[in-house]
């Protein structure tokens, strides 16, 4: 499992072991000030980071900046 | 009036045996037994321990409603005003017989209870709701030290007076808050805590926060291009409409969504239902939560192997950790029966 959050320090606390960070609270996955397709091209970056860690064998927590 | 107490030891601290004897039957004897004279002496005159009721550990264990009917029937027979259980330390199965005898007492012989255990017993996360259990440490060699705070916690239960905070007392925190009057305000109390944290020194946080436990990192999927992916949220993203009605804050429940004929969210097709942040950005485009039309788009040009025909959803905003540790055993029960190789969860 891969946690994609905006706020690493949760996620680190509750435990995740994959942390990707993300864009804000509201829109993780998104950002509203970018037009259409520039937008969708930083969500299939960061769902790419995501894909990678989960290909990336880890030991403890670990945060795929 | 002399406080009339009741114990509980187990067959180890009763001088009865270790191991081999752990499946001692429940037995009862006058008067104070091992452990107990330490107590007796603690007490003095104020309290007398009239009986003391022993149970092997394993026994008490494997017949747990058997033995708590035999034992609390022991006990009535003496007509206790208190019962002390322990205290156990860290033995495990001692820790469960004490509480569990403990909760009894108090549910059935509505008299209050103590018992002692390291904070780690497994006792301590099953009965620390229910009954006063007093911290010690992890062995017998702190019996004096357990004993004191015990007695006093257990005098004042008796008297019916008004027992101090689990810092005050020396007990693990039962999970009750308290309204008080403090001599300054919230704010200025905030403020000042954070100035202390930042000098580094010493503060006591007036709000103290579960601790999580921790799991070993699942292993590295090994070729992505042939993984089924699943999507699971905190961030409340549900069709438009909420159909089960997940709650905005303190979710009782989660939600299963197919992804059948989707392959982008929309304002017409999805929404979120998470009341603990501004929904403006999620509701014009779901996919900024859940990132379904990058992942479905994967898919087909074959970067996944495929993308799981449901995602899951939930509000994690004020949402207990009790719940959501019972969410998250059921949606990996049903995605790991799905054959599903790696999940993306998204939080908001």
């Amino acid at each position: 499992m891969v946690h994609m959050c905006t706020v690493v320090p949760i996620s680190l606390t509750v435990g995740a072991n994959r942390i990707v960070p993300a864009v804000a609270i509201p829109h993780p996955l998104g950002n509203p000030s970018l037009n259409r397709d520039d937008e969708k091209k930083l969500r299939r970056k960061l769902v790419e980071k995501a894909l990678n860690a989960l290909q990336t064998e880890v030991s403890g927590q670990t945060v795929f900046e | 009036m002399t406080i009339r107490i009741v114990h509980y030891i187990n067959q180890f601290f009763a001088g009865i045996g270790g191991e081999e004897k752990a499946d001692h039957r429940p037995e009862v004897r006058e008067g104070a037994v091992g452990p107990g004279i330490a107590f007796q002496q603690a007490f003095g005159e104020e309290a007398e321990i009239v009986a003391t009721v022993i149970c092997g550990d394993t026994y008490f264990n494997e017949n747990i409603a058997a033995a708590t009917d035999e034992v609390i029937g022991m006990m009535e027979n003496y007509r206790p005003d208190l019962v002390i259980c322990g205290p156990a330390f860290n033995a495990g199965r001692y820790g469960i017989a004490c509480g569990a005898v403990a909760e009894a007492v108090v549910d059935r012989l509505v008299i209050p209870a103590v018992s002692g255990m390291y904070p780690e017993n497994p006792g301590v996360d099953m009965y620390k709701k229910a009954v006063y259990i007093i911290e010690t440490s992890n062995s017998a060699a702190g019996m004096r030290k357990a004993v004191a705070p015990m007695v006093r916690l257990a005098l004042k239960l008796a008297r019916g007076e008004k027992t101090g905070s689990p810092e005050e007392e020396g007990y693990i925190p039962r999970g009750i808050r308290q309204n008080q009057f403090a001599a300054e305000r919230g704010s200025k109390r905030a403020v000042e805590m954070l100035l202390k944290k930042l000098k580094g020194e010493e503060y006591t946080t007036e709000y103290q926060m579960p601790v999580f436990d921790r799991v070993t990192p699942g292993a590295a999927v090994k070729d992505i291009k042939k993984a089924k992916i699943a999507l699971v949220s905190s961030g409340g993203p549900v069709p438009k409409g909420n159909p089960d009605r997940i709650e905005s804050s303190s979710a009782s429940k989660f939600g299963r969504y197919s992804l059948q004929g989707i392959d982008d969210l929309n304002p017409e097709n999805s929404e979120t239902a998470h009341g603990g942040y501004d929904p403006v950005y999620a509701n014009e485009d779901l996919d900024r939560v859940l990132p379904v039309d990058v992942l479905k788009e994967m898919e087909k040009a074959g970067e996944i192997g495929s993308l799981h025909e449901y995602w899951y959803a939930t509000v994690g905003n004020g949402t207990s950790v009790a719940n959501a540790r019972r969410f998250a055993v059921e949606i990996v029960k049903e995605l790991t029966a799905a054959g599903v190789d790696a999940v993306i969860l998204t939080s908001t």
